[in-house]
């Protein structure tokens, strides 16, 4: 699941990519220590190693779409879309997308969100690879993978740049295949 | 701030009073600094046959510019002709450009790209800045390219860290745009991409965001711009640079 015990430990490339992730306290509340990664989008090489490594794993693998969840997921889909050839599909808060949408409900820490798609985008059988800046809890990627195969797509992989620990079952994720590059910072780094 | 308007009519054989989705007059004009790329696409629906006489007229008195001008871009034309048009969203009366489906055109979404980055590699530009949600989309790749960092513009309270805010009007109230402190400093050069300009007011704000904190903008680039908006208007001195152009 995690890149560095997927072939790539010792990736000098994934040291640089976790330096660069800011973490800031008490974002958007108490005790959550957010990780953010605007500061990698600013530090132009650990972006381009964070983008060359999904590029890397996904070129040979017949992927056609790659689908990245608002907003966050859209800094980093688009840019692997194009390397590989890809189709990339913007999945979405309510409202949002113009045209004829399907939509996913999922569990917030209080409440419900829901994700959209527009109809047509994937054709049936079609491989897939999800894209968003972090996972947690798995609700969002969960949300996204059924929206892909109600439309008869193949989720064939989610990638994710950060992973957090409580991951690792993968229950949540509907069985599918999680890709993730880094663990969270923790704030002593940037003392 | 001069306007050039390059048209070379290319009436479609598609032009039909049966068209099922409306498809706007696609020109492409830019404004501002010597452009480097000339670009040009046309395709005219009925109702629209006298704006493009008016253009097509305009741009024969500007001879003499148009004569040291480029060939039509053939990337333009499959550019527009990917953007989806889908009436009355999110309101009754306005006719919203999608560029997901260009998205989907692996083709244009590449020329795109290629369109923009042509135009501003090796030019100094250290900061590329997108606003939210769709300039998330074009400016990462375009950042990539041409060795930028890449600065998301956002909606108030999704950045974490300490941001500076910059209000603008909306049809009714106003909204505000924000970027984090210490993202860029004084004397960077930058462009701001989004996806399309209507009235401007994000595009300025965003402008005067950057301006505060000693950055100059060399140019706003967009994939669509609505002229009859006249958003260009709104970023003063900054030069607007856009693909397909759609009234």
């Amino acid at each position: 699941m995690f890149a560095s015990e997927n072939g790539l430990k010792g990736d000098p490339r994934l040291e640089a990519i976790s330096a660069a992730i800011r973490v800031v306290p008490d974002f958007p509340k108490k005790g959550i220590m957010f990780q953010d990664i605007t500061t990698l989008l600013l530090d132009h090489k650990a972006f381009k190693h964070t983008i060359d490594i999904f590029v890397d794993r996904y070129r040979d693998m017949q992927i056609s779409v790659v689908a990245g969840v608002e907003a966050r997921g859209f800094l980093f889909g688009p840019s692997i879309a194009l390397a590989i050839g890809a189709k990339f599909i913007p999945l979405r808060k309510p409202g949002k997308l113009p045209g004829k949408v399907i939509s996913e409900s999922y569990e917030l820490e209080y409440g419900h969100d829901r994700l959209e798609m527009h109809v047509g985008t994937v054709e049936p059988r079609e491989r897939v690879i999800i894209i968003d800046d972090l996972v947690a809890t798995g609700g969002t990627l969960s949300a996204a993978i059924s929206l892909l195969e109600s439309q008869g797509a193949e989720v064939v992989e989610c990638a994710c740049v950060i992973g957090l620990p409580e991951v690792k079952g993968q229950h949540k994720l509907k069985g599918k295949p999680l890709y993730v590059l880094v663990e969270p910072s923790g704030v002593d780094e940037f003392c | 701030m001069q306007t050039i308007i390059i048209s070379s009519p290319l009436v479609s054989h598609r032009l039909s009073l049966a068209l099922p989705v409306p498809r706007s007059p696609l020109i492409n004009y830019h404004h501002g600094a010597p452009p480097s790329i000339r670009l040009s696409s046309h395709r005219f629906t009925n109702s629209l046959r006298l704006f493009s006489s008016a253009a097509a007229a305009a741009a024969a008195s500007r001879d003499s510019e148009m004569a040291t001008e480029d060939v039509q871009d053939p990337r333009i034309a499959k550019i527009a002709a990917s953007i989806r048009v889908i009436p009355d969203f999110p309101k009754p009366g306005i006719m919203f450009q999608d560029i997901t489906t260009l998205l989907l055109d692996t083709e244009a979404f590449k020329d795109t790209i290629a369109l923009f980055v042509d135009r501003y590699k090796g030019k100094d530009i250290s900061v590329v800045a997108g606003v939210e949600a769709r300039g998330f989309i074009f400016g990462p790749p375009i950042a990539l390219a041409i060795g930028a960092k890449f600065v998301p513009m956002r909606k108030p309270k999704k950045l974490p860290g300490k941001v500076i805010s910059e209000e603008y009007s909306l049809e009714y109230g106003t909204d505000k745009i924000e970027m984090h402190v210490g993202a860029v400093e004084p004397g960077e050069r930058a462009i701001i991409i989004d996806d399309l300009i209507a009235t401007g007011g994000t595009l300025a704000a965003a402008i005067r965001l950057l301006e505060r904190v000693g950055v100059k903008i060399v140019e706003c680039a967009c994939v669509i711009e609505l002229p009859e908006l006249k958003g260009k208007e709104k970023l003063g001195e900054t030069p607007l640079f856009v693909l397909v152009s759609s009234a």
